[in-house]
């Protein structure tokens, strides 16, 4: 069962067009990569997903049409986005930052016990929940963001970078998380990620992009050390 | 002695005037991260209508709730039509858009009903009592008593509720706030409703005392952002704290420190400021914006 559908989807900032008919599919609890080098228009294509640029083609989740959707309405259906960069607030503790996540869910104690689930999923936060989000350091605020997200128990889950600008054992800590959360929550995922190892650790499939353009698709036991991985990785 | 603490009670009272519009200020800047110079402004046109409605026979109490009600409208349409052109961009344009609201909306105000001063119905006995050997008005004693009650059911809202929650989130980063389905748009309306609520419970208790002018609160207003200043903006407790002290403080200077007197009053507010600002520039009570890079 197709979870997300992207058909043909562009984007545009302004008048400069950043994707040019990316398609892409999502099967329920299954994990694809967009992968790519800078500029592809990774980062735009989860950006369509959720609602934050202006978008044609056909974009369907759950059975439903959902371009053209507002961010908060996308979230509500059950896509949460951890966008690049830190996806934290930052005046706001990391207790605070959870709720905020859980913010359309009703029920106080599966809410509560989701909290106790990430501080488990991220020991690292434990000493921090009463800290300003701004306080935490980089990897830190990365492991809060996607437990922001997960709060939401969304279906979908977007990722972007999430290994970003991080020292490489703080990484692989987050991924490892992450790799658990999967396992345990069965949420599906879209991952956009530079390091390959760090991608093809989390992905079933993946598509390759080029100047917004799907040049390459397959599994990912296909596609690990292929010629065009490595050029789309190194840009040339 | 008792010319002290008659000063000391002065000093409250014209405190809690100072005090009702920063917590107005303080709210809107922990719902939509912006200050509203307009703040002042918004709260005479609720006056305005408060009058209105009291000179069409209605009671008091009533002419106030109405003027409350239709300033939650008043505050949420100025952000839905008028300030949500300017968030997204740099913050310094949305801050003059409010100082340029300020002016058309005293404009407006003059328009319709002119310069001269008004009288405004207090809400309060204008009885007087003896405390201490010192006469305390208690219009003065309840319209304190009144912002008190705010301030504390502010911090309650903006620490213990969930809608406090979602408008401190949409104020510290209204694209990721989005992105855990809060309605960005609809809270940021809520917060400058909520404050223009406030902003006219505050221009009918400080209005009898002012009486109604377009520019009643021009001067409060000046106070007001001193005590937001050295409150802290993100604290409604240390914004009334600190009107309270400005109120005090500029009664006392001005009678035992012969140098200042009553002319040069109005600087001593600055004066904190000033030293607030290099010792401790996220206010008194406020927290310090920490951001890691």
């Amino acid at each position: 069962m197709t979870l997300l559908e992207l058909a043909g989807v562009t984007a545009s900032y302004g008048p400069v067009q950043v994707i040019d008919g990316v398609s892409l599919s999502v099967p329920e609890g299954g994990s694809v990569g967009i992968l790519g080098a800078n500029g592809a228009g990774k980062t735009t294509t989860l950006r369509a997903i959720s609602g934050t640029v202006r978008t044609g083609g056909r974009i369907t989740f759950d059975g439903r049409d959902i371009r053209g959707l507002r961010p908060d309405q996308v979230a509500a259906l059950g896509i949460a986005h951890v966008p690049e960069g830190r996806g934290t607030l930052g005046q706001l503790s990391v207790r605070e930052n959870l709720m905020v996540g859980a913010y359309l869910r009703k029920g106080r104690q599966a809410i509560s016990a989701d909290v106790d689930y990430c501080l488990d999923l991220f020991p690292q936060l434990q000493d921090r929940v009463g800290s300003r989000a701004a306080a935490l350091s980089g990897g830190e605020q990365q492991m809060l963001a996607v437990a922001r997200a997960f709060m939401a128990k969304p279906k979908l889950l977007l990722l972007d970078e999430a290994s970003l600008g991080l020292a490489p054992s703080t990484a692989k800590t987050v991924y490892d998380a992450i790799r658990r959360l999967r396992r345990e929550s069965g949420i599906a995922m879209v991952v956009v990620e530079q390091n390959a190892n760090l991608a093809f650790s989390l992905v079933d499939t993946a598509t390759v992009l080029e100047t917004g353009r799907n040049v390459l698709t397959g599994t990912s036991a296909e596609l690990k050390g292929m010629d065009e991985i490595r050029r789309a990785y190194l840009g040339g | 002695m008792g010319t002290f603490i008659q000063l000391v009670v002065d000093g409250l009272s014209t405190g809690s005037i100072y005090a009702a519009l920063a917590l107005a200020i303080v709210l809107v800047n922990q719902a939509t991260g912006l200050i509203n110079f307009a703040q002042g402004g918004m709260a005479v046109l609720s006056s305005y209508i408060a009058y209105v409605f009291v000179q069409l026979g209605l009671p008091l109490i009533v002419a106030i709730l109405i003027a409350v009600v239709l300033s939650f409208f008043i505050g949420a349409l100025v952000e839905r039509f008028l300030v949500r052109r300017f968030e997204r961009g740099d913050p310094d344009t949305a801050v003059v858009v409010t100082i340029g609201l300020l002016t058309l909306v005293t404009g407006i105000c003059a328009v319709l009903w002119g310069y001269n001063n008004l009288g405004f119905p207090s809400l309060f006995p204008l009885t007087s009592l003896q405390i201490l050997g010192a006469v305390v008005s208690v219009r003065s004693l309840a319209t304190t008593v009144t912002i008190v009650v705010i301030m504390v059911v502010l911090q309650l809202l903006f620490l213990r509720t969930k809608l406090g929650l979602a408008l401190r989130a949409v104020a510290d980063n209204p694209g990721s706030a989005a992105f855990s389905g809060l309605p960005v748009g609809r809270l940021l309306m809520v917060g400058w409703g909520l404050a223009a609520t406030l902003g006219a419970i505050a221009g009918v208790l400080v209005a009898p005392q002012l009486t109604l002018t377009p520019g009643m609160l021009d001067t409060a207003l000046v106070y007001a952002l001193a005590a937001v200043i050295l409150g802290g903006l993100s604290s409604p407790i240390g914004c009334v704290v600190a009107a309270s002290a400005i109120g005090v403080l500029e009664n006392l200077v001005a009678v035992y420190v012969p140098f200042i007197g009553h002319d040069l009053k109005i600087a001593v507010p600055f004066v904190l400021i000033f030293v607030i600002l290099i010792v401790r520039p996220q206010g008194l009570f406020g927290r310090k914006v920490v951001v890691r890079v």
